[in-house]
């Protein structure tokens, strides 16, 4: 399990209200390191809310976010832009800079941030371009190009830093099968070579089970599974069943990453452990 | 009736709503300008996009500027001399129309000129800015957004109103001196010494000082609109039409309180 102490990430006990509108009642999160956190759940359900205040975006109503041991909200300014160098986030609308080409786009953060000469520049955001197929685009502007190749470009800025935490929301909507597949296998790509911290909104289960390290679910601004995949199969909750079912994977023949074992025994196992009949 | 009127909220807080938001409007235009005087401040110093705000604010709205000037100029000659003419005053027409011009007219119609055109246009693009989360991006990107957006914007307004109320005023005279001299046979030689004897270099000064705080306000109150602009497309078009709107009534409030300032009567 893991501890408050090593973790990258803690939410404690977030609350978000708008006007007389309560988003998120009360979230406890714990990312670790190097982790990728999948967070599933309904329209509306405040995952977009949860994740902007990862990176300051929004001001908590009551709770805290403590990354690095340190709680965002007592940074100032300058140390909050000083911390945001090490935070990547892809928009859920691409919030690609529609005054820039889409080369300018995925320049602009190495620009900002660091001292790289132009030639340099130039070559690492090709790259990034390229690996995410869009490179023949980059003269054109955001308006010129369809959404899932806005969506690329903004993984293409987001990563083009290598940040230590990454926030994807919802990187492969609006993608096609096998690009959404080249999306999961870049977000994997980017833990296991630069140790990035992920947290990724889905609502793509294919890509949830096969990326995850660990899953939360929320329904209504409240975290109703968090765990393995196969601890959340494994929710004796309605919401999360009903959840898992309509989304049309066969979790009997789904196979996870790492362990080599469908999700069904996964859960089968999960629930075993929980009831003290463990093998 | 047996139904229950809808209960009214209290007379004392229907009276006084108007009044809070004014206040809540105010404190926020002060923090937004607070805040952009600090980030202006503060390095980097982003020069191309100051310069291209330049260029919308200032170069874009010459002509525009210079024709409203033109045809202001003109119009107040004829009415100056149709009304000085019953008193046989009307070698005084030069100089009042300069009088006019360089202390109201140039700054206040310049100013609700470019409130129309580069105003609504900032409020606009700012406003798709935030609805788009290209706002956030920038946060994202620890990359200011008062600094990067607002700052030249704020500058812009600040220096190159002044110039195109300059503009104005000169291109003014110029259609002035052509229908008085050309049209209504005025004395070019008196009209140009009347301009000289009235006009002192303080008329120029205070319409320079009204210029540049229209300028401030202007490009503050579009910018504070697009900036926090929420709700789509039609709080996008709400902000926009606020900015104007309020921009031109800024602009005639302030008019009146640096005029009774700098003006000893
Ligand atoms: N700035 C805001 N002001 C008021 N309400 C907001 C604001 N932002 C979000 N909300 C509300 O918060 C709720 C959650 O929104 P959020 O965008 O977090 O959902 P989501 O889980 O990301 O949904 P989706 O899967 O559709 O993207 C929505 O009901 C939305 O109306
Ligand atoms: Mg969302």
């Amino acid at each position: 399990m893991l501890d408050a102490a090593d973790a990258h990430v803690v939410v404690e006990g977030l609350v978000k209200i708008y006007g007389d509108r309560t988003i998120l009642h009360g979230v406890d999160m714990i990312i670790g390191r190097a982790e990728t956190l999948v967070v599933i759940g309904g329209s509306g359900a405040g995952k977009s809310t949860l994740v902007r205040h990862l990176i300051a975006l929004e001001r908590p109503t009551r709770g805290r976010i403590v990354i690095d041991g340190t709680d965002i909200a007592s940074l100032n300014d300058v140390q909050l832009a000083k911390a945001r160098r090490r935070f990547g986030m892809v928009f859920q609308k691409y919030a690609l800079f529609d005054s820039m080409t889409v080369f300018d786009n995925v320049a602009f953060p190495l620009r900002e941030q660091t001292k790289l000469s132009e030639r340099d520049i130039r070559e690492k955001a090709m790259t990034k371009l390229k690996e995410l197929g869009v490179d023949h685009a980059a003269t054109l502007t955001p308006a010129q190009i369809s959404g899932g190749m806005a969506k690329r470009v903004g993984i293409a800025r987001a990563l083009v830093m290598e940040p230590e935490l990454l926030i994807y929301d919802e990187p492969t909507s609006g993608l096609d099968p096998v690009t959404s597949r080249t999306v999961d296998s870049l977000i994997e790509e980017m833990r296991e070579r630069f140790g990035v911290t992920s947290v990724v909104i889905t609502h793509d289960m294919v890509s949830a089970f096969d990326i995850a390290d660990r899953i939360a679910m929320l329904i209504k601004g409240r975290v109703v599974a968090q765990g393995s995949p196969a601890e959340v199969l494994a929710v004796d909750n309605a919401d999360v069943q009903n959840f898992v079912r309509s989304s049309g994977v066969d979790v009997t023949r789904f196979e996870h990453r790492g362990t080599r074992k469908t999700a069904a025994e996964l859960a089968l196992r999960a629930r075993e452990r929980k009831s003290g009949r463990v093998e | 009736m047996s139904d229950d009127p809808p209960k009214a909220p209290g007379l004392l807080a229907t009276v006084l709503a108007p009044v809070k938001s004014t206040f809540e409007e105010v404190g926020m235009l002060g923090d937004l300008a607070f805040r952009s005087i600090v980030w202006g401040i503060r390095p980097p110093y982003r020069v191309p996009l100051l310069v291209a705000q330049m260029e919308f604010v200032g170069v874009q709205s010459i002509f525009l500027v210079g024709l409203v000037g033109l045809f202001t100029g003109m119009v107040f000659a004829v009415q100056t001399v149709y009304g000085f003419r019953r008193f046989g005053a009307e070698n005084m027409v030069g100089g009042v129309v300069a009088l006019t011009l360089s202390r109201e007219m140039a700054p206040v119609l310049t100013a609700i000129m470019v409130s129309a055109r580069a105003g609504s246009g900032m409020a606009a693009e700012l406003g798709n800015m935030r609805s788009s989360e290209q706002i956030d991006a920038l946060e994202t990107m620890a990359v200011n957004p008062v600094q990067y957006l607002v700052v030249p914007r704020m500058i812009a307004g600040v220096v190159m109103v002044p110039v195109l109320a300059l503009i104005f005023f000169l291109v003014g005279i110029g259609g002035a001196w052509a229908v008085g001299v050309w049209g209504l046979s005025l004395d070019p030689g008196i009209f140009a010494d009347r301009i000289k004897t009235m006009l002192k270099p303080s008329d120029i000064t205070q319409g320079l000082i009204k210029a540049l705080v229209f300028g401030f306000a202007v490009t503050l109150i579009a910018c504070r609109h697009g900036y926090f602009a929420s709700g789509g497309a039609v709080g996008v078009g709400q902000a926009t039409t606020k900015a104007v709107v309020w921009g031109v009534v800024g602009v005639f409030v302030l008019d009146y309180i640096i005029t009774s300032m700098l003006t000893e009567i």
